[in-house]
């Protein structure tokens, strides 16, 4: 889909290039005639505005897909560390690289300012190379230099794939990219797959999908399937995008599995130089500020202590961090708490809040909303402690006990050391 | 000065239950509801109302005809005027396609300062519509929006944006996108005379036709939209688990931890 301006008649007016806002239209003075330059999108501003209906789109030339290769990762970094969504989608990345063929490289995408070694970290978490693109003004995160950098990285680079970390900055920037390049971009997926197969072995174990219905498709055909939870993780849709690339999906941190890092690990750095003015950014960040509270690394803990509604009270809670203290654990909740202002919003499990998957997960007073749920129904082990024997969370627990977890779990506490193993 | 919203009518997914026996989701009886987020934007918009009359609050929504329900709610809560963007032409549309139909609807209703809109609907979850209308109508955004000032002259806006671990205070000009989460406010209420005045067959509501807003059909609705549903379906049930037995809190606390011990997990 490309915009072209029929130069019979053109008559030289130059509204178009006004009103152009990516300064894709110049101006011919010899011509007297306007003409598209690389820096169009196709965004079609041009096409209402001209007056003589010179501007169209030419829809026949159809995107070649087969330009399109590699899978790239953005690889978020903060203050110059690689954040852990970033490595677990290198991992993901790479082995559905491995899928497409065995030429299909998967690379990391650093942007920012002096990365120095994270290009070779990411390559050590298992990206074949890494692409740098580094500028003062990408310091910090801003939605307009880092969609402008990452478009234009796109235009020339074409890859097939992008992968970006369902975080703050991932779902303010991914939009950004897809709405500008025109693609289609899916949200929060929870599984990703390329080859039919693995596709087909996915359903079989996580959903009820009769895999009848997958025989007509074309076992060739490496499209990524996305699929994703929605109306709260009540249903789940796998989503492709067919006809446009890059392909794109953002991934909840916790979803994925990193792999070993392997130290010295040997791969291509790529660095691009951007093409970045002050004026291209339009928001100004005053001031970071990290909040004092200690950081919750729900998504790395071992074991959880979970409390929901059924604590009655923010006192509650008290309880429930004495239990995590007592085996090693670190507190979540149900969202129910965090709305009703008994605990802050980073200790919360569930859709809108961390996704994660524990080797136990204590669900204390928690009934067990769908919503829920699609945040905490990977782990390992889950025990439920509530009153209510008709609570949902005990249709997906591997353990439950039915009675007051004010009196449960001092005794839990009380027992621990008898059976834990842990020093 | 003139404050856009975009809401959008969702079911409310909390209520949203499964059928055990056919695995469909039950939709018979699930209101319908003001998306959260949206009404935190819709607040905010309110509140810079409150302070003064010269501003207007104008509703943009996207959706069938019975979400002028919402739309109602949404003048109760003191709106000025509500469109709703309502076609079988831009049925089916994925975010890239919804942000174009809705680019549309806003330029339709003429120059305005700035557009509020929710981070995201509770029955996509995708946060995607927002940024997406902010690229289509090249303004500045800001995302995860959970506090916000604005200069005198409505020039200048400064926000606070949400992070996992804390927050950033942002500056930009007008008209940008901000999109709303919880913490911003506590939405307001329905008045009484606002119920009363937003029922009335006169009430300030729109509904638009792709036409009426002159939107590209080529770029909306499902035929437009990028992404597809390749297949859709519901997540597998989990095996029923053990429920422990036991005399007293003590007894099941032991019980609990030898199977805890048993699968090596403690």
């Amino acid at each position: 889909m490309a915009v072209v301006i029929n130069q019979e008649l053109c008559k030289g007016c130059k509204i178009c290039v006004k009103n152009c806002p990516f300064q894709a239209i110049d101006f011919d003075e010899t011509t007297r005639k306007a003409t598209i330059n690389e820096k169009c999108t196709a965004c079609s501003v041009c096409i209402s505005k001209c007056p003589f209906k010179a501007i169209s789109k030419d829809e026949s030339d159809e995107v070649d897909l087969s330009a399109y290769k590699h899978i790239w990762v953005f690889a978020e970094q903060r203050d110059g560390e690689l954040m852990g969504v970033a490595k677990e989608l290198i991992a993901c990345g790479r082995r559905l690289s491995r899928d497409i063929s065995p030429e299909t490289k998967c690379y990391a995408l650093l942007v920012g300012n002096n990365l120095g070694a994270l290009g070779q970290e990411a390559i050590e978490w298992g990206a074949d190379g890494s692409i740098l693109i580094e500028h003062p003004l990408l310091e910090h995160f801003n939605t307009d230099g880092y969609t402008k950098v990452i478009c234009d990285a796109i235009q020339e680079m074409k890859p097939e794939i992008i992968l970006y970390g369902a975080t703050h900055i991932g779902r303010d920037l991914a939009p950004r990219v897809a709405g500008r390049s025109n693609v289609g971009l899916t949200a929060d997926c929870t599984g990703l797959e390329v080859d039919l197969e693995k596709y087909k072995a996915y359903c079989a174990k996580e959903t009820t999908l009769d895999l009848s219905t997958l025989e007509g498709e074309d076992p060739n055909d490496k499209c990524i399937k996305q699929t994703r939870p929605a109306f709260g993780g009540n249903l789940m849709a796998t989503i492709v995008s067919k006809k446009t690339r890059p392909q794109m999906s953002t991934v909840r941190p916790g979803v994925m599995s990193k792999q070993e890092r392997v130290p010295g690990a040997q791969g291509e750095i790529i660095k691009v130089t951007p093409k970045l003015e002050e004026s291209d950014i339009r928001t100004k960040i005053i001031k970071i500020v990290k909040e004092a509270k200690e950081m919750v690394s729900l998504t790395d803990a071992k074991i959880i202590c979970s409390g929901g509604r059924g604590l009655g009270g923010p006192e509650g809670f008290k309880l429930i961090e004495e239990f995590a203290n007592k085996v090693g654990g670190v507190v979540g909740s149900s969202r129910a708490c965090v709305d009703a202002g008994w605990i802050g919003h980073e200790h919360q499990v569930g859709q809108t809040g961390t996704t994660v998957k524990p080797d136990i997960y204590f669900a204390c007073g928690i009934s067990g909303a769908i919503q829920h749920q699609a945040g905490m129904k990977n782990s390992k082990l889950i025990v439920a402690i509530n009153k209510d024997p008709d609570a949902p969370i005990f249709g997906i627990a591997d353990y439950g006990i039915v009675g007051d977890l004010y009196k449960v779990i001092p005794m839990i506490i009380e027992e621990w050391d008898n059976f834990s193993t842990a020093l | 000065m003139r404050i856009i919203v975009c809401a959008k009518q969702v079911p409310d997914t909390s209520e949203v239950k499964i059928d055990p026996k056919t695995n469909r989701i039950i939709r018979d009886g699930v209101p319908s509801i003001l998306n959260p987020d949206d009404a935190n934007a819709l607040e905010e918009a309110l509140l810079l109302k409150d302070k003064d009359p010269n501003v207007t609050v104008t509703v943009v929504s996207m959706g069938p005809p019975q979400a002028k329900d919402m739309l109602i709610e949404c003048l109760a809560m003191g709106a000025d005027e509500c469109y709703l963007l309502s076609d079988r032409a831009v049925g089916g549309s994925d975010t890239w396609a919804t942000s174009n139909a809705i680019t549309a609807l806003i330029e339709k209703i003429g120059p305005f300062d700035m557009i509020f809109a929710g981070r995201q609907a509770i029955d996509g979850d995708t946060a995607q519509v927002g940024p997406q209308i902010a690229e289509k109508m090249h303004l500045p955004q800001v995302t995860y929006v959970q506090k916000f000032e604005i200069s005198e002259d409505y020039k200048k806006v400064t926000v606070q944006r949400q992070l996992e671990d804390g927050y950033e205070i942002i500056e930009v000009a007008t008209p940008c996108m901000l999109t709303c989460i919880k913490e911003l406010n506590n939405p307001r209420y329905m008045t009484v005379s606002g119920i009363v005045k937003a029922c009335k067959p006169d009430a300030p509501i729109y509904v638009k036709s792709a036409k009426d807003v002159e939107c590209d059909l080529s770029k909306v609705g499902l035929e437009a939209s990028p992404t597809v549903v390749f297949r859709s379906f519901t997540p597998a049930p989990k095996a029923p688990g053990q429920i422990i037995k036991g005399e007293d809190e003590r007894e099941l606390s032991k019980n609990l931890l030898a199977k805890l011990k048993e699968k090596h997990a403690i």
